[in-house]
């Protein structure tokens, strides 16, 4: 038997779809022939986009298809386990007590009706023979030790009084109540805003150190992996590509799909693509196609009343993009539905092409994060796509059925597409849908909230690619919102970064990328997983 | 929590009140002549129009209205015919047109016996119903649940009378295991009253659990598809303790919801049962009412089913925010 902690070897996991009726029952491979070792103590990043199988290779590891009517191939060894031909008590050991999981959406994964520490209790009674009593103080011990403040007061209190980075370090406490060998997280930040991220992967790689935790990261993000791993697996359609050294794989990666993976992660450190626009020419475009004149919305009543946004004050000339960036509960959403005319302002005012107009206008279009809610599942993409059109007044059904043709082909679909449905097509080409939708009216400003933050990097450089090339051509003006900085500074002109309902800082990108004279936008930049490698200035 | 309080109590005044003006307007526009029925068969008009004159039936039916409020509030008089006053005290719901009969004393009588049905039934639907709906849930896929999902299609597909006919014959003409089902109040006999109820008891409750059941068994499964189970199971949590802990907890409160108003309901919808069993309550009385337009005790009865489903909504509210912590009573 080797030293290693976990040893896959082969892994193939299969789960059954349904095939015809009455016929033999069908399977879709999920992951194709895996193996890797993880030494004790190691760390071990699994890369991918979705539907790649990560998510896949973690589960088994802990034996959690096993019931499902999921087929398994290979085998899996975690500790002295071998999971695929333990008896069930064995693998209930296995869990939580060798390798312990942590998982991506905080909030969900945890039990909505019991209080946080009664949860680490249940658990860690599980594991150990321990009264009552013995297990809540050990959870108050694991939550004291993840840094939640105030843990015995903290420990009595439910998932829903938490905010998520609390009920990240909560579900972390849980993880390390078992005095666990492994620790298997699953995106761990990928809900969270990205400066309660640094402090997650910080307390991940503090926890290593001082208990000697093997760690596997699965993660869709590839700066985050960069920083917290020692190696990286790059998985693509259940299989792996590509396996390494971190600083390798990031550096020279040897397979073409890796290459591909990397040149589409947006970063801050490398050059900016150029621009198309010209901004001279759109400097001296005269009356800005939108312009907010402190825009203040309140929302909540007596002592919850809360502003959501306090008084910004912006303008976007043709041809131009302004990126507005901030983490969750910033108010940029809420700015957004204000400048498309969604959401009434409380005050002040907005102004298209100096005009002040009241609720939506045809010149002004949104496109939305999720593609798939966006767009209603029970019509066509051509119903959809023409519903501006006809909102608009255009009553002539032969010349819709042409525009709409015509702007799928735009968007790089097809015209014949237009009779089929949403769940047809995919994220990216969804969020394609959305932009014919959008431009269907010939727009002169479109606002984008978060376009590409539920697409994978290799589709989102697809979709931000199109959206520069669309306003190259049509002179559309853009306001591009979204947490992630560095998609941020690759598509806009200017960028606002908001905070608490306010414009902390805007102006030129280069300008607030390179020398940010705000402290929060310093903060923030500074959190951003910096993927090293040959943009070099940040590190791994 | 007391802005919940207040706020239910003066939502309930106004549900109630628009539910008697509504009854009330409903009333005045049947067809039928209440004073004529109140009369009698033999009365010459003369009498008649007495007897109109004092139901005060020539009033408008605002003022009919108003007079109504009042006695429900204060209690009121009411000319007897021959100088006689007849007086009636708070709440008053007036006097039924057929046996003059006082309506809130009529009530009172009919109550226990509806209180009685309902109570028994809901304990029952709720043991049965519940337990078989996580049983199923338990098995799902296996033959234990074809056949549970068997019988509660049977459940919903028989008729409450069907059932409980079948369980006269079975029960007490058959196997002679009981006799014969006659009411006996709670205060006068406790055993005697529970080995009369069981058949009733047994009926409704049998019926109403196959919905119990479906409901528990699809929350439930729906519950243990979510994120938080699949936490408790990487933890290497026993199924077992995952279903009866976590699983069920997530079931609770639609099954609270349902129940609340299916109570309310039976308060005055339980009419077949208590027909078929011989029970004095509150539906049957609701019934001979309507057929002989006894306005009062229509009105009475519908206003202590309005009560009764408004009360059940709110301890409804209640127990869900004990259940789940995040629904803030407000």
């Amino acid at each position: 038997m080797s030293r290693m902690l976990v040893e896959v070897r082969d892994l193939a996991v299969d789960f059954p779809v349904d095939g015809p009726a009455g016929g033999p029952r069908e399977y879709v491979r999920a992951v194709d022939g895996v193996s890797f070792t993880l030494e004790p103590g190691g760390a071990l990043g699994i890369v991918g986009e979705s539907g790649s199988g990560k998510s896949t290779v973690a589960a088994a590891l802990l034996g959690l298809h096993r019931g499902t009517g999921a087929r398994l191939g290979g085998s899996v060894r975690v500790g002295a386990t071998d999971v695929g031909a333990a008896p069930a008590a064995e693998l209930r050991a296995l869990r939580g007590g060798t390798a312990a999981m942590v998982f991506q959406d905080p909030l969900s994964s945890l039990d909505p009706y019991y209080a946080v520490g009664d949860q680490i209790a249940e658990v860690y009674r599980v594991h150990a023979d321990v009264s009552r009593r013995a297990a809540r103080a050990r959870a108050v011990e694991v939550l004291d030790r993840v840094g939640i403040p105030d843990a015995v007061r903290r420990a009595r209190a439910r998932p829903h009084e938490f905010s998520g980075g609390m009920r990240q370090r909560a579900l972390i406490a849980m993880a390390l109540a078992c005095e666990p060998r492994l620790l298997i997280a699953d995106e761990p930040t990928t809900a969270l805003d990205v400066t309660v991220q640094a402090q997650i992967l910080e307390l991940l790689h503090g926890l290593r150190e001082e208990r000697g935790l093997a760690l596997l990261l699965v993660t869709h993000d590839v700066g985050v992996a960069a920083h917290s791993v020692d190696e990286l697996l790059v998985m693509r359609d259940g299989a792996a590509v590509e396996r390494g050294p971190v600083g390798q794989v990031l550096t020279a990666p040897s397979d073409p799909y890796t290459r591909d993976l990397l040149a589409a992660v947006p970063r801050l450190d490398t050059p900016r693509p150029p621009r198309g626009t010209a901004p001279a020419a759109a400097a001296d475009a005269g009356v800005p196609v939108v312009e907010a004149v402190s825009l203040r919305r309140e929302f909540g009543r007596g002592k919850r009343r809360v502003a959501a946004v306090g008084g910004v004050s912006l303008s976007v000339r043709a041809g131009e993009t302004l990126g507005i960036v901030g983490e969750s509960g910033s108010g940029k959403s809420t700015l957004g539905r204000m400048l498309v005319g969604l959401l009434e302002p409380g005050s002040g005012l907005v102004r298209h092409d100096g005009r002040e107009t009241g609720g939506v206008v045809p010149g002004v279009q949104m496109v939305f994060q999720d593609p798939a809610s966006s767009l209603n599942p029970r019509r066509s993409i051509g119903e959809s796509i023409a519903d501006p059109l006809r909102a608009a007044g255009e009553r002539d059904e032969a010349a819709i059925r042409a525009r709409v043709g015509e702007l799928l082909v735009r968007v790089g679909l097809e015209a014949g597409h237009r009779d089929r449905y949403p769940h047809e097509f995919s994220g990216g080409q969804r969020q394609r849908v959305g932009i014919a939708r959008a431009l269907a009216p010939r727009p002169r400003l479109i606002v984008c909230d978060e376009p590409v933050s539920a697409l994978d990097v290799t589709t989102q450089a697809q979709v931000t690619a199109l959206l520069a090339e669309l306003q190259r051509e049509l002179g559309i003006a853009l306001v591009f919102i979204a947490h992630d900085l560095a998609v941020v500074r690759q598509v806009s002109d200017r960028v606002a970064v908001m905070r608490g309902g306010l414009v902390v800082e805007e102006g030129p990108v280069d300008e607030v990328y390179d020398r940010p004279r705000h402290a929060y936008t310093r903060q923030l930049l500074a959190a951003v997983p910096a993927l090293g490698g040959e943009g070099g200035i940040g590190g791994a | 929590m007391t802005r919940f309080v207040l706020g239910r109590i003066g939502g309930a005044l106004f549900v109630l009140l628009a539910l008697s003006a509504t009854v009330y307007l409903l009333f005045y526009v049947a067809p039928g002549d209440p004073a004529r029925l109140a009369c009698g068969e033999r009365c010459n008009p003369a009498q008649v129009a007495q007897v109109r004159e004092q139901l005060g039936l020539n009033d408008p039916v605002v003022v009919q209205y108003l007079q109504f409020l009042q006695g429900l509030f204060t209690g009121r008089d009411y000319s007897g015919g021959a100088g006689l006053v007849l007086h009636c005290d708070a709440p008053c719901l007036g006097f039924s047109y057929q046996n003059d009969q006082q309506v809130t004393g009529l009530l009172l009588e009919r109550l226990p016996a509806t209180l009685s049905l309902a109570l028994g039934a809901l304990v029952i639907w709720l043991l049965v119903g519940v337990g078989t709906g996580l049983l199923s849930a338990l098995r799902r896929g296996g033959p234990t649940e074809r056949l549970l999902t068997v019988l509660t299609l049977a459940g919903t597909g028989t008729p409450v009378f069907i059932l409980g006919l079948l369980l006269l014959m079975a029960v007490c003409a058959y196997l002679q295991w009981l006799p014969f089902p006659t009411y006996v109040p709670l205060g006068e006999d406790p055993e005697q009253w529970a080995w009369n109820m069981l058949l009733p008891w047994i009926t409704l409750g049998v019926f109403e659990s196959a919905k119990y059941a479906r409901l528990t068994r699809s929350s439930t499964v729906e519950t243990l598809a979510e994120d938080h189970i699949r936490t408790f199971r990487a933890y290497g949590v026993s199924e077992r303790a995952i279903v009866t802990r976590h699983a069920v907890r997530g079931a609770v409160a639609p099954v609270i919801a349902l129940s609340a108003v299916d109570f309310g309901t039976m308060i005055g919808g339980a009419v077949l049962t208590e027909s078929l069993f011989g029970i004095p309550g509150l539906g049957k009385t609701l019934i001979d009412g309507v057929r002989v337009v006894d306005l009062p005790v229509v009105v009475g009865v519908v206003l202590a089913i309005g009560t009764a489903v408004v009360l059940a909504g709110a301890v409804a509210d209640l127990l869900y925010a004990l259940a789940d912590r995040r629904v803030a009573l407000t």
